[in-house]
C-alpha cells in the first residue's frame, strides 16, 4: 500500500510529502498520541526529512525559530494536541512579533471528538489566532496539501511570520490522492509608485544630517550592500534597532550601533540630531523611540516596509513606502545625488568620542570581569561566521551593546516579545540549519527557564558555547527596582544554590567556572574547539547596570549615561 | 468621528472570530458589525462602523487588510453610500399608549409585526439616525425590549466591492 504508485495517501503521509516537496529538510518536534501517525511517516522518510527531538515543545518552537533566523528558510515544528500544542504558544508568539517565518503543525483529536473535552483536546486554532500570521484547522483531507502549501507561502510572504496548521487525527488517517507541486513563491508586493520614490530621493537630496535606521526587515533581507551603498553616496551614518543588529557589519565606519532605550550613546544622539531618518524595515518600537511624540522631532522621516499597518502606527512619518524594501531602497539610491556633510560627520565623531569616554569612565579600576571586558574576549575569539544567540535580560542588552557582529543573520534574540528561555533552543536550531558554531550569552534567570534543552544539545552534539553571566539575581528587573523603586529588591534575588557546572555535567555537557579574564580566554578557546555544548559560568557583580538607559516613557533627552546620575 | 468600512471576506471557518479578535487586541472601539452572505456563497460581506479618529480608522483598515481571509477592505465615503439598519422594538399594548405607538410607527414607516393583547412589536428600517429618532420617541412610552441589526451599507452607483470576478 505505502509504495504503490498513484495510490491514495494518508493525511499524515501527504503532510510529510508536502513538507519535503516544499524543500523542508529539518523539523523540530516532540511526539504524542495525536501525531503518532505523522511520526510513523517521518520514520519512513527519515532519509529526506530529519527530525530533531527536543526536551520540551517550547524548545522545539524556539529551535525552529532559530533555524529560520539563521538560514532565512521557513522553520518547521511539530507537536501533539493539548499540552504539546499549548507549549508552542510562547515560541509562536516570539516568532510572530519578530517576524520569523515558521510553520507549526499540531495534531488534534478526531473531528468527531472535537468540542467534547476529549483527552488532550485543546482549541489551539483559537488560542493561536492572535499570535499567528494565519492559522488553519483542517477538516477536509482534500484541502490538506494545498493548506500546507499556502501556509508556507504566507509564512514567507511580505513581512514573514508564523502559521499554524491543526490537523485532527482522522484527517491524518483519511486517504486522498496527492501529486507533487513546485515550491511556493511569496505573494508579490506592490510596486512603490515612481513619484514616491522621487519624493524620497528629494528628501534625501535636501538633507544635511542623514541617519539611516535599519531594523529586523533590513537584517532579514540581508540588505547590507544596498544600505552601505546609499550611506556612502549621501554621506549618511547608520544606526539600528535591536532587531537590526546583524544588518550591517558592526566594524563599518558608518555604523554607530543600536539606538534606543539601552542603545549606544552616539547612535541614540545622532538619531535625535538628524534632519532625515530613513527607516528600513523598522517599526519604531517604544523601546527604540522613547516617547514617540519626542522622537526625532527635527527630522523628516521616510519609512520603508512590507507591512502597510506599520506606517504611522507608532510614529508619524513624512513618507511611508510599502513594497519590497530592497527594490525600493535601490530605486531611491539611483535617484540620490552624491553628497558630503563634513559638519554632520564632525558632530558624529564628537558623539562617538563622548560615547567612548562614557564607556571608559564606567569601567572599574580593578581587574574584575565587567560585561564590556567579557565581550572583548568574545569578540577576539569568535569568527565572522559564529552565530550569537542570547536570552533576555541585562546580558542581552550587554550583548547588543558590545558584540561585534557580521551581517547576514548572525544574531538570534527575542527582541519584541522578550522571551526568557529563548536562547538555548534557538542556538540549537540555528546550528542545525547553519552548521556554524554558536555562542549563547545567557543569564542565570533566563537559563533556568529552559535549561532542559541542554539534553538536546548533548544528544545532537551541538557546538554551542554557553556563556552564563551569573549575578545570582534577576538583573534587569532588579535594575528597575534599584532605579525606580528605591532599591526594594523583591522577588529578584532568588538566593538559589544551583551549581550550574554540575547541572551541565549532569546533562552530559562540558562545563567550567571562571574568575578572571585569562581564565575566560582559555575556557572560550577550549569551548570553541569542542564539538558539543560547553558551559562557561562567569560570575559577575549583581550591581552591574545596563547603561545608557532611557527611563521607560522618557524621551531621548532623559538619557542616563552613568551610574552616578542614578544612585 | 464615525467611519463605515465594508469588508469582503472568504466564507471560512473562524473568519468572524479573526476579525473580532483583531478589534479586541488592537483596542478598536466598534459601534457595530454586521455580516452576511453575498451573491457568491464563498464570500461574506461585513459592514463595520467605527467610532474613532483618523489614526484608528487608518489602523483598522490596514490591520484588516493583513488578515489572510479578507479579500477587500473599503472605507465608504460619507454621502456616497447608502446605509440601512433594521429595528425590532416591543412596547406594551395598553389603551394609554396604543394610538401614539401606531401613529409613530406610521410616521416612521414602520410595520407592526406582532399585535397581541399585552404587547406590540414594530419593525422599522432606515438610516441609523432615523432608527435612533424612533427609539427616542418610544422611550417615554416604555420599551419592553428592542433589537438593532447594526448598519449594512453599499456604495451608490455601479461601483462594487468584489473579489475574483
Amino acid at each position: 500500500m505505502r509504495n504503490k504508485k498513484n495510490a491514495p495517501m494518508t493525511g499524515a503521509r501527504i503532510l510529510i510529502e508536502t513538507l519535503i516537496e516544499q524543500g523542508v529538510t529539518d523539523v523540530f518536534g516532540y511526539p504524542g498520541g495525536q501525531v503518532v501517525d505523522i511520526y510513523d511517516e517521518l520514520y519512513h522518510r527519515r532519509d529526506a526529512l530529519r527530525h530533531i527531538l527536543t526536551a520540551h515543545e517550547q524548545g522545539a518552537a524556539h529551535a525552529a525559530d532559530g533555524y529560520a533566523r539563521a538560514t532565512g528558510k521557513v522553520g518547521v515544528v511539530i507537536a501533539t494536541s493539548g499540552p504539546g500544542a499549548t507549549n508552542l504558544v510562547t515560541g509562536i508568539a516570539t516568532a510572530m512579533i519578530d517576524s520569523v517565518p515558521l510553520v507549526a503543525i499540531t495534531g488534534n483529536v478526531s473531528t468527531d471528538q472535537i468540542g467534547k473535552d476529549s483527552f488532550q483536546e485543546i482549541n489551539i486554532y483559537g488560542i493561536t489566532m492572535p499570535i499567528t500570521k494565519h492559522n488553519y484547522f483542517v477538516t477536509d483531507i482534500r484541502t490538506l496539501a494545498d493548506t500546507i502549501r499556502e501556509a508556507f507561502r504566507i509564512a514567507k510572504s511580505g513581512r514573514p511570520g508564523p502559521v499554524l496548521i491543526d490537523i485532527p487525527k482522522d484527517i491524518q488517517t483519511a486517504l486522498c490522492d496527492w501529486a507533487p507541486q513546485p515550491v511556493v513563491s511569496p505573494y508579490p508586493l506592490p510596486a512603490v509608485p515612481e513619484e514616491q520614490i522621487a519624493a524620497a530621493a528629494a528628501l534625501i537630496n535636501a538633507a544635511k544630517r542623514p541617519f539611516i535606521y535599519v531594523g529586523g526587515g533590513a537584517a532579514a533581507r540581508e540588505m547590507a550592500p544596498q544600505i552601505l551603498a546609499l550611506a556612502d553616496k549621501i554621506d549618511a551614518v547608520i544606526g539600528c534597532t535591536f532587531m537590526g543588529l546583524s544588518a550591517i557589519p558592526h566594524k563599518h565606519k558608518r555604523f554607530l550601533g543600536m539606538q534606543g532605550m539601552h542603545g549606544n550613546y552616539a547612535s541614540t544622539m545622532a538619531n535625535k540630531a538628524a534632519d532625515l531618518v530613513i527607516g528600513v524595515g523598522v517599526r519604531f518600537s517604544d523601546r527604540a523611540t522613547g516617547r514617540p511624540d519626542a522622537y526625532a522631532k527635527n527630522a523628516k522621516i521616510i519609512q520603508l516596509d512590507a507591512d502597510l499597518s506599520e506606517i504611522n502606527k507608532n510614529v508619524r512619518v513624512d513618507l511611508g513606502l510599502i513594497g519590497d524594501i530592497t527594490a525600493t531602497f535601490s530605486a531611491i539610491t539611483a535617484l540620490c545625488e552624491e553628497k558630503r556633510h563634513p559638519t554632520w560627520q564632525k558632530e558624529i565623531r564628537a558623539l562617538q568620542q563622548e560615547a567612548q569616554r562614557i564607556a571608559e569612565a564606567a569601567e572599574p579600576a580593578d581587574a574584575r570581569l565587567t560585561p564590556k571586558r567579557i565581550f572583548e574576549v568574545v569578540n577576539a575569539l569568535k569568527n565572522d561566521r559564529t552565530l550569537i544567540a542570547t536570552d533576555v535580560g541585562q546580558h542581552q542588552m550587554w550583548t547588543a551593546q558590545y558584540i561585534d557582529l557580521e551581517c547576514d543573520r548572525r544574531f538570534l534574540s527575542s527582541g519584541g516579545l522578550g522571551t526568557m528561555g529563548y536562547g538555548l533552543g534557538a542556538a540549537i536550531g540555528a546550528h542545525i540549519g547553519d552548521k556554524n558554531r554558536v555562542i549563547l550569552v545567557t543569564g542565570d534567570g533566563s537559563f533556568g527557564m529552559n535549561l532542559n534543552e541542554l539534553a538536546t544539545a548533548v544528544t545532537y552534539r551541538i557546538p554551542v558555547t554557553i556563556l552564563l553571566l551569573n549575578n545570582g539575581v534577576l538583573g534587569m528587573v532588579r535594575q528597575m527596582q534599584t532605579l525606580m523603586f528605591d532599591k526594594r529588591h523583591y522577588a529578584t534575588e532568588p538566593a538559589r544554590q544551583t551549581d550550574y557546572v554540575k547541572v551541565a555535567e549532569g546533562f552530559g555537557a562540558k562545563a567550567t567556572r571562571i574568575r578572571t579574564k585569562q581564565e575566560l580566554e582559555t575556557a572560550i578557546s577550549e569551548a570553541m574547539q569542542y564539538d558539543g555544548p560547553y558551559l562557561i559560568e562567569i560570575p559577575i557583580d549583581k550591581e552591574e547596570l545596563v547603561l545608557p538607559m532611557l527611563p521607560p516613557g522618557g524621551a531621548i533627552d532623559d538619557i542616563i549615561t552613568q551610574k552616578e546620575d542614578l544612585l | 468621528m464615525r467611519s463605515v468600512i465594508a469588508v469582503y471576506v472568504e466564507n471560512k471557518y473562524g473568519v468572524l472570530t479573526r476579525v473580532a479578535g483583531l478589534f479586541m487586541r488592537k483596542g478598536f472601539n466598534i459601534d457595530s458589525l454586521t455580516v452576511g452572505e453575498t451573491e457568491d456563497p464563498n464570500y461574506s460581506r461585513m459592514t463595520i462602523t467605527l467610532n474613532g479618529d483618523n489614526y484608528e480608522e487608518d489602523q483598522l483598515v490596514n490591520q484588516l487588510k493583513k488578515l489572510h481571509n479578507i479579500k477587500q477592505v473599503k472605507l465608504l465615503q460619507p454621502g456616497s453610500n447608502m446605509e440601512r439598519e433594521l429595528l425590532l422594538l416591543k412596547v406594551r399594548n395598553t389603551p394609554e399608549i396604543r394610538s401614539e405607538v401606531m401613529a409613530a410607527a406610521d410616521v416612521y414607516r414602520g410595520k407592526i409585526i406582532d399585535y397581541s393583547t399585552d404587547a406590540m412589536t414594530i419593525e422599522v428600517t432606515g438610516e441609523p439616525f432615523k432608527i435612533q429618532a424612533f427609539i427616542d420617541v418610544m422611550k417615554p412610552l416604555g420599551i419592553v425590549e428592542m433589537c438593532r441589526t447594526g448598519i449594512v451599507a453599499l456604495e451608490r452607483g455601479a461601483d462594487a466591492l468584489q473579489w475574483g470576478k
